[in-house]
């Protein structure tokens, strides 16, 4: 085998029997703690090159002249590419709307756009040759926000649009504009007896996945090409290379590579056509891997937003209505920015019954990085702003934040202000009800050990700042809503292959999808899925890659719903015809056949009464039964433009936290000393990956809350630190005990009942951990991250 | 220039080094031990941790050159370092304890894993890291694995906030650290019982 790494098939042995429900352990656990697991970036080949790609130093610039001759003359360097050496007329890309180029074509429209390409022998040649490329920029003014990007005279980002969105955005500077407007919020508000208002930012957050973006690109004697790849999504990636290589899909065979975690930042594509046309070009095969620098250039990020909210309430605590405006910045590229624009006006006023609701979410085009998919997806932002509301309102009202939160809080049949019905259940109060009932962890627990202080327990921790003196404890309450799936009418469907065959006197399922294990378990649930509906020990796991159908994206908590629905279809339309085939052989032995409820279990066929009627690898016999079929939930309904209404969602899933954190109010410094968290799961196929994902999910929004911030100078649009020097995310110091509730209730419209887990806990962290600050301080603290200055008024 | 050292202690040697290069380069693009994790190639995340002489250090921030006759051990030699440490005996003979799990398939042989596996057995630190769920996309794993077997030696009964200063120079984006916590309290609780 030519290519080391190629993913290899993962079994998982007959010792456990491994259903759904159960914790079974991950069947790609040995190779990742052996390190023999192949990561996109592990991949190696035989004579390979190793690409790099030239990104613009300055954010919006006309390119006056790019001289690539210098580069091309470097011992080593075996191809420079540009805009002009692009092979087709199709030379832009894009997830929803095709607007960002391959490289950059006489314009540049963000910092760290990429411009050209470089393959040569050794890394350090290639990024050398890199930097002998001249780039004459002429600078153009920077786009950086709301006011910049829709005055008059603004520059367009993108001239002459003809995407969907243009004709109803009043600026060509606005990708998408969604309002919602139910009832008459100007009646409503006569009916309040306290009305707040407020002003929120949040900062641009990274996914600071740790597997930086790579790929292997192999040219193939049929004059297509291999490519080896860390992504969310095979298929959608295969539609946007494919027309810009001028090659038919099934010339373009793309394989997952390991994916070092995901977060949405591998939704949109990153080097998978420069690899590819470097490879196309030269003739060997390319191997890409960002630096950590380059990765913060090299994928899009959470959405930076400033939203303006008003609330008002009766004196009896019942919501009267909410007004909003929501304004995202989208940055140089599209990407997903109208679907996040859906998801912030839909999910705008949170898990609450409101009658009364104007919303208006915007997404601008601007010069600073682009932004697009992150956990949480346009839902995280308006959390973050709508319960900070919810507070104010408590505080006026004199009221409890979470018996407020709970008076006001949405139940299975209340109306979401697009009037969707929310038609299973939604344990909004119950939940907030389970996480404040945790016990408190202890006052002072940095003294429980011994007499002396642990300053590790403090604020500011081993920089022993404090012993305790200036700290102040404060606790906070936050819930959250957040939609599963692709919403607004996508066609949001998976595939799945299932095989079952006797294999040395044991019957084996084989699963075949295209899903991206990102990380998140997938592979886990897919055996589980298999054993439960097959009755078999064995399940084999094959790599997923574009020789299947396509699973759709790991991204909106959708896989374990969507793919692992496909594969249960698969199980089921198997079972059926191992049963049909069992009938014609067997059938005439035993009346049960005919006549019985029948069960595949332990190997065997059986009766609902229990009785075996044959073993599964005699109805088998020599002949294997293969099933691939596409499965779909049920459909949506695009938001009306005008009103949005709609029914646009396919389920939700509700997450509560209570943060418990200690301030050092001198030196503005807090350490976050527990984050609890009760979700409603609908069912826990692996309960052990369903507490890992909520406790990932709410550390990343701990993060947010208080460190992780992309900074971009504002009147350059330059990034300032794209670096885990200066791009903080919560280390295991950072990161507090997470206990974690977990309610099972039924979503009947979905497969088991389950319910997307992997965003819902990223939500609601956030606002609990500011709840908890301003509770500490008595700080407004309307932005997020917190930093030490917002808390001593330096 | 050319490099000798040993690596989970077999002699290696690096051919055409330049003189730029990282050990974690060398491990990972010349000797063909990718194990060792390139997330952040600048010393902050601890993916790349191994031990340089049994001490755990970021090998990319350490040259090649500087490598020249000294000792590594990486995640991919984590478990026979284990099972030194454990039985102190030659790393070529069969323990004991080994030879009573023997079975014609290796271990784990009820599992097909084995058969992607080849190096079967694991140390029990990198066991309690499966069976916690302290895995999820695996990439701050190894690191983790070395910087944690590395405490464990120094302080077999490490109290939560020993764990969490050891691994503080450990990055994890999935976990949010707590099945990590849970990984090596498994591993030192199950260490204590055979001790």
């Amino acid at each position: 085998m030519p290519t080391n790494g190629a993913p290899t098939r993962i079994t998982q042995g007959s010792h456990t029997r491994g259903g759904i429900g159960e914790s079974t352990l991950r069947p790609d656990g040995t190779l990742k703690v052996t390190g023999e697991f192949a990561y996109a970036s592990d991949m190696w080949h035989e004579d390979m090159l190793w690409g790099q790609i030239l990104r613009s130093t300055v954010a919006h610039a006309e390119i006056v002249s790019i001289d690539t001759s210098e580069a091309l003359a470097t011992p080593g360097v075996y191809a420079v590419l540009t805009y002009d050496d692009l092979p087709t007329e199709v030379r832009h890309y894009g997830l929803e709307i095709q607007d960002t180029p391959v490289l950059a074509h006489g314009r540049v429209r963000h910092h760290g756009e990429p411009v050209a390409v470089v393959a040569a022998d050794h890394p350090e040649t290639a990024r050398r040759a890199a930097a002998r490329i001249r780039v004459e920029y002429r600078d153009l003014p920077v786009i950086t926000d709301e006011a910049s990007a829709t005055a008059p005279a603004a520059v367009l980002l993108h001239e002459n649009r003809t995407d969907p969105h243009a004709a109803h955005v009043r600026h060509p500077n606005i990708v998408h504009r969604q309002p919602i407007i139910r009832g008459d919020v100007e009646r409503a508000r006569r009916r309040a007896d306290v009305i707040v208002e407020g002003e929120y930012v949040f900062g641009m957050q990274d996914q600071a996945f740790l597997g930086p973006e790579s790929g292997l690109a192999v040219p193939a004697e049929d004059g297509g090409v291999d490519l080896y790849i860390a992504t969310q999504w095979l298929h959608a990636d295969l539609r946007q290379i494919a027309p810009v290589l001028g090659l038919p899909e099934d010339k373009i065979r793309m394989t997952l590579s390991g994916v070092g975690g995901a977060f949405g930042g591998r939704e949109d594509l990153s080097m998978q056509i420069h690899a590819c046309l470097l490879a196309l070009r030269t003739g060997k095969p390319v191997k890409m891997v960002y630096n950590r620098f380059e990765s913060f250039f090299g994928h899009v990020h959470r959405h930076p937003a400033k939203l303006y909210y008003e609330h008002g309430a009766t004196h009896d605590g019942k919501l009267t209505h909410v007004k909003a405006r929501i304004v995202l910045d989208g940055g140089a590229y599209a990407s997903s920015s109208p679907a996040v624009v859906g998801n912030a006006a839909s999910l705008g006023v949170g898990p609450y019954v409101i009658d009364d609701v104007d919303i208006e979410a915007v997404a601008l085009y601007t010069n600073n990085p682009p932004c697009g998919a992150m956990r949480g997806f346009g839902a995280v932002q308006a959390c973050f702003a709508y319960e900070a509301q919810m507070d104010k309102l408590a505080a006026r009202l004199g009221m409890d934040p979470v018996e407020f939160r709970r008076l006001n809080a949405m139940s299975q049949g209340s109306l979401l202000p697009t009037g969707q019905v929310v038609d299973s259940p939604a344990p909004v109060a119950e939940l907030l009800r389970r996480v404040k009932a945790m016990p408190l962890p202890p006052e002072q627990q940095w003294l429980v050990a011994g007499e002396e202080a642990d300053v590790r327990q403090l604020p500011g921790g081993l920089s022993n700042t404090t012993h305790g003196e200036g700290v102040v404890r404060g606790i906070g309450y936050a819930v959250g809503i957040k939609n599963v799936g692709f919403s607004e009418g996508f066609d949001d469907y998976s595939t799945a292959r299932v095989r079952l065959e006797a294999a040395g006197g044991e019957p084996v399922a084989t699963v075949h999808t295209a899903m991206a294990e990102v990380g998140q378990g997938g592979v886990t649930v897919h055996a589980q899925i298999a054993r439960t509906e097959l009755g078999v020990a064995q399940v084999t796991i094959l790599p997923a890659d574009t020789r299947v159908g396509s699973a759709g994206s790991t991204s909106a908590s959708r896989q374990t719903y969507v793919t692992g629905g496909a594969v249960r279809n698969a199980c089921e339309l198997v079972r059926e015809q191992i049963l049909e085939r069992g009938r014609r052989r067997f059938g005439a032995h035993h009346p049960a056949w005919a006549t019985a409820e029948l069960l595949l279990e332990g190997g065997k066929v059986v009766t609902d009464g229990g009785e075996v009627l044959a073993d599964l690898v005699d109805v088998l016999g020599d002949e294997a039964v293969e099933i691939e079929q596409e499965w779909r939930h049920r459909p949506t309904e695009p938001f009306d433009l005008r009103t949005g209404q709609g029914f646009g969602h396919v389920q939700y899933s509700f997450a509560a936290h209570r943060a418990v954190v200690e301030v050092d109010t001198e030196l503005g410094l807090v350490k976050v000393i527990e984050l609890a968290c009760a979700q409603d799961v609908g069912k826990a196929l692996n309960p052990l990956s369903v507490t890992g994902q909520i406790q990932g999910g709410t550390t990343q929004g701990l993060g947010v809350a208080v460190m992780e911030e992309i900074i971009v100078d504002p009147r350059t649009a330059k990034v300032r630190n794209p670096s885990f020097t200066d791009y903080l995310i919560p280390t295991i110091l950072d990161t507090p005990t997470i206990p974690v509730d977990v309610l099972e209730l039924a979503d009947d419209h979905a497969p088991y009942g389950l319910r997307g887990v992997g965003e819902a806990p990223t939500l609601s962290s956030t606002p609990a951990v500011l709840a908890a600050i301003r509770n500490a301080t008595g700080l407004e603290l309307n932005r997020t991250p917190v930093r030490p200055e917002h808390l001593t008024g330096g | 220039m050319r490099v000798n050292f040993t690596v989970n202690g077999r002699p290696q040697q690096a051919d055409d080094v330049w003189e730029g290069e990282s050990l974690l380069y060398v491990l990972r693009e010349r000797l063909g031990l990718p194990g060792s994790k390139n997330a952040c190639e600048q010393g902050e995340c601890g993916s790349c941790t191994v031990r340089l002489d049994g001490v755990p250090v970021c090998s990319c921030l350490v040259a090649a050159g500087q490598a020249e006759g000294r000792e590594i051990v990486t995640v991919e030699g984590l478990a026979e370092h284990a099972r030194q440490r454990a039985g102190g005996e030659d790393a070529c003979g069969t323990s004991l304890d080994e030879a009573r799990r023997w079975s014609p398939r290796g271990p784990g042989s009820q599992s097909d894993e084995g058969s992607t596996s080849p190096r079967a057995t694991l140390a029990p630190l990198q066991q309690a890291f499966i069976d916690a769920g302290a895995v999820q996309c695996g990439f701050c794993t190894p690191g983790l694995l070395v910087a944690a077997d590395e405490m464990l030696e120094r302080n077999p009964n490490p109290t939560d906030a020993d764990i969490r200063e050891a691994l503080s120079g450990n990055l994890c984006r999935c976990t949010g650290y707590e099945k990590i916590m849970d990984a090596v309290r498994l591993a030192a609780a199950r260490q204590g019982e055979e001790a």
